[in-house]
C-alpha cells in the first residue's frame, strides 16, 4: 500500500512565524499525489498557515518567516529561482469564505486561464471546470448573471471551479465548508471524492467527521506542532498519541 | 423590573433626541445652502444670458462676461485634471500595494497627511518660485494647473488610499491563487473595486480647485483677459478670480455680476458631480 503512493509535497522540518512568533513548529510530513490530506487541530493550532505556506500565500503577509524546505516534485518551493506565481498556477487554493470576484459567472472562471495565456476554447474549459465543481445546471442559463447573486454553497463551488479550470496539480482547501449550511457542505464532500480521481488535495478542517469521512490520510496539528500523521483510519479509530484520541473523541478543541 | 423599565424608556427618549438633533443638523445645513443659492440667483439670474456666458469683461457691467473666466476655469481644471490623477492614484497604488512598511514610507505618509492640511497661498508661493520662475512657464494656464495639482495631490492620494485599503484581502488573495502577478490583482480587481472611492476623492479635489483663488492671484493668473487661452501656454483668468474682482467694486451692478459668476461656478461643480454620480452608478451595476 505504501509504496503505490508518490509524495508531490514533501514538508520538511518546517517553521513558519508570525513578527518573531512562531505558529509552525518543524513539520514534517509528505502529501501523496491524488490522496487528500486533511489537516486537522483546534483553533490557531496553525494549521491554516501551514497550509497557506503550500502555495507561498504567506509572501504577502508581513513579518511573515518560514524556515525548513518544501519540495514540489524535485523543485525547492522558497528557492530564490522558484516564481512564485507559477507555483500558484500549479497549487490552487479554495479559502475559508468563499469569495468569487464581483464579476460575472463566466468570467469568474474564465478569468484565470485567460490571464495565463489560455488560448484554446475559453467556453469548453469553462462548461468542464463548471461540470467538475457540480455547478453546471445550476449556472449553465445565466453563466452572464453576478457570481454575488448565487448563494453561498453555490459561491463555493463556483471558487473550486475557478481553481479547476486552472487545471493545477494540487488543490489547498482552507475549511471551504465553515461558512456553508449541511447540504451545500455535503454537496461538496461528494465533489472531493470525485475530484480525487485526478487531483490531490489538502484539506484544513475544524469538522472530524468530515476529516474522516473524506481523507485518506490525517495531520493533527496541535500549538504549531504536528502531534500525529497517518492513515485517517489509524487516526481515528487507534490514534498512537493520547492527545489526539482526545481531540478526536471531541474531549478538547 | 420597575426600574428597568423605567431606565428603557429613558433610553427610548434617548435615542429619539439624538435623532431629532441630527434631523436638526442635517435642515439647518441644508437651509443655509438653499438661502445661499437663492440670493445668488436673485441676484445673479437677471444678467446670467448669451451675451453674459460670450462676453470678455468689461468696465460697463451690462457689455461685461465671463468668456475668458470661464475658459480659463475649464482650461486649468482638465489640466489639471490630467496631472494630478494620474500621480495622486498611482502613488496611492503604490503606498498601500507596494510600499513596505518601513521608516521611508512612514515618513512619507506623515508629510502627505501635513501637506492636505498646507494653506492654499504657500503652494501660490511653491508655484511662483517654481514652476513661474525656475521653469520659466510664466503665468501661464500651465502654471496654475501645476500649482494646483499640488494643492490637491495630497488630498487624491489621500482618498485614493482609503478607497485601495477598502477592497477586502479576501479579493486578491482570490485572484494570486490563480496565478495572477501582482500587476494583474491591481488592474483587474483592484482598481475596479476601488474606482468609487477614487472617484470621490478626484471630484472633491478638483472641485477645491474650481474653487480656490489664492494661488491664482499668488502666480499671477490676471484679473482682466480679453481673450481665449489657445495653449497651455497661454496667460489665462479664471472664475473664482473674476468674481472676486467684481465683489471689490463699488457698483452694485458688479456685484449681480459677481452672483450670476458664481452661479456658474456652482453649476460648473454640480454638472462635475453629475458626470461622477453617473460614474459611480455605472461601476456599481457590473
Amino acid at each position: 500500500m505504501q509504496d503505490e503512493n508518490r509524495t508531490v509535497l514533501d514538508i520538511n522540518d518546517v517553521c513558519i512565524s508570525y513578527a518573531g512568533e512562531l505558529a509552525v513548529r518543524n513539520v514534517s510530513l509528505p502529501i501523496y499525489e491524488k490522496k487528500i490530506t486533511a489537516i486537522i487541530g483546534p483553533s490557531g493550532c496553525g494549521k491554516s498557515t501551514l497550509l497557506r505556506s503550500l502555495n507561498r500565500m504567506n509572501d504577502f503577509i508581513h513579518g511573515c518567516e518560514q524556515s525548513g524546505y518544501l519540495g514540489f516534485h524535485e523543485t525547492d518551493l522558497y528557492a530564490s529561482s522558484t516564481d512564485p506565481v507559477e507555483v500558484r498556477l500549479r497549487i490552487g487554493m479554495v479559502f475559508q469564505r468563499p469569495n468569487p470576484f464581483p464579476k460575472s459567472i463566466y468570467r469568474n472562471v474564465a478569468w484565470g486561464p485567460s490571464i495565463n495565456g489560455f488560448n484554446g476554447e475559453m467556453d469548453e474549459r469553462v462548461e468542464k471546470a463548471l461540470r467538475q465543481a457540480a455547478l453546471w445546471d445550476e449556472v449553465k442559463d445565466r453563466l452572464q448573471d453576478s457570481a454575488l447573486n448565487l448563494s453561498g454553497g453555490q459561491q463555493q463551488r463556483l471558487c473550486i471551479a475557478r481553481t479547476l479550470a486552472m487545471e493545477p496539480e494540487i488543490i489547498l482547501m482552507d475549511e471551504p465548508c465553515s461558512a456553508l449550511d449541511p447540504v451545500s457542505t455535503a454537496r461538496i464532500e461528494d465533489l472531493l471524492f470525485e475530484l480525487r480521481e485526478n487531483y490531490t488535495i489538502v484539506i484544513v478542517t475544524h469538522n472530524m467527521q468530515q476529516a474522516a469521512r473524506v481523507s485518506q490520510y490525517t495531520a493533527f496539528l496541535e500549538n504549531g506542532v504536528l502531534i500525529e500523521y497517518g492513515d485517517t483510519e489509524d487516526v481515528f479509530t487507534r490514534p498512537a498519541n493520547r492527545r489526539t484520541e482526545e481531540y478526536v473523541t471531541g474531549r478538547f478543541g | 423590573m420597575a426600574s428597568s423599565a423605567n431606565n428603557l424608556s429613558w433610553r427610548h427618549k434617548k435615542a429619539k433626541l439624538f435623532q431629532s438633533f441630527c434631523l436638526g443638523v442635517t435642515v439647518s445645513a441644508v437651509t443655509l445652502l438653499a438661502i445661499l443659492i437663492y440670493q445668488v440667483s436673485m441676484l445673479g439670474l437677471p444678467w446670467l444670458d448669451g451675451q453674459f456666458l460670450s462676453s470678455f469683461p468689461s468696465r460697463f457691467p451690462e457689455k461685461a462676461g465671463i468668456k475668458s473666466a470661464l475658459a480659463g476655469t475649464l482650461w486649468l481644471v482638465s489640466l489639471t485634471a490630467s496631472i494630478a490623477i494620474p500621480i495622486g492614484v498611482l502613488a496611492a497604488v503604490y503606498l498601500e500595494e507596494y510600499a513596505k512598511p518601513n521608516r521611508l514610507t512612514e515618513f512619507i505618509n506623515i508629510n502627505i497627511a501635513n501637506l492636505a492640511g498646507v494653506p492654499s497661498i504657500v503652494y501660490g508661493i511653491l508655484g511662483l518660485a517654481i514652476f513661474v520662475r525656475t521653469f520659466a512657464l510664466e503665468r501661464s494656464v500651465l502654471s496654475g494647473a501645476l500649482t494646483m495639482s499640488l494643492l490637491i495631490l495630497p488630498v487624491i492620494i489621500i482618498a485614493s488610499r482609503e478607497a485601495v485599503r477598502a477592497v477586502p484581502s479576501s479579493l486578491r488573495q482570490a485572484a494570486y491563487a490563480v496565478g495572477a502577478t501582482r500587476w494583474q490583482v491591481i488592474r483587474a480587481h483592484v482598481l475596479p473595486s476601488a474606482l468609487p472611492g477614487i472617484l470621490t476623492g478626484v471630484i472633491l479635489a478638483i472641485s477645491r480647485a474650481i474653487g480656490e483663488t489664492a494661488p491664482l492671484i499668488m502666480i499671477g493668473a490676471l484679473t482682466y483677459v480679453a481673450f481665449v487661452p489657445e495653449g497651455p501656454m497661454d496667460e489665462f483668468t479664471a472664475l473664482p478670480i473674476q468674481i472676486f474682482n467684481w465683489t471689490s467694486r463699488p457698483q452694485q451692478e458688479f456685484h449681480e455680476l459677481a452672483s450670476a459668476g458664481i452661479f456658474v461656478l456652482l453649476c460648473v461643480l454640480l454638472m462635475m458631480n453629475a458626470v461622477a454620480v453617473y460614474i459611480r452608478y455605472r461601476g456599481s451595476r457590473e
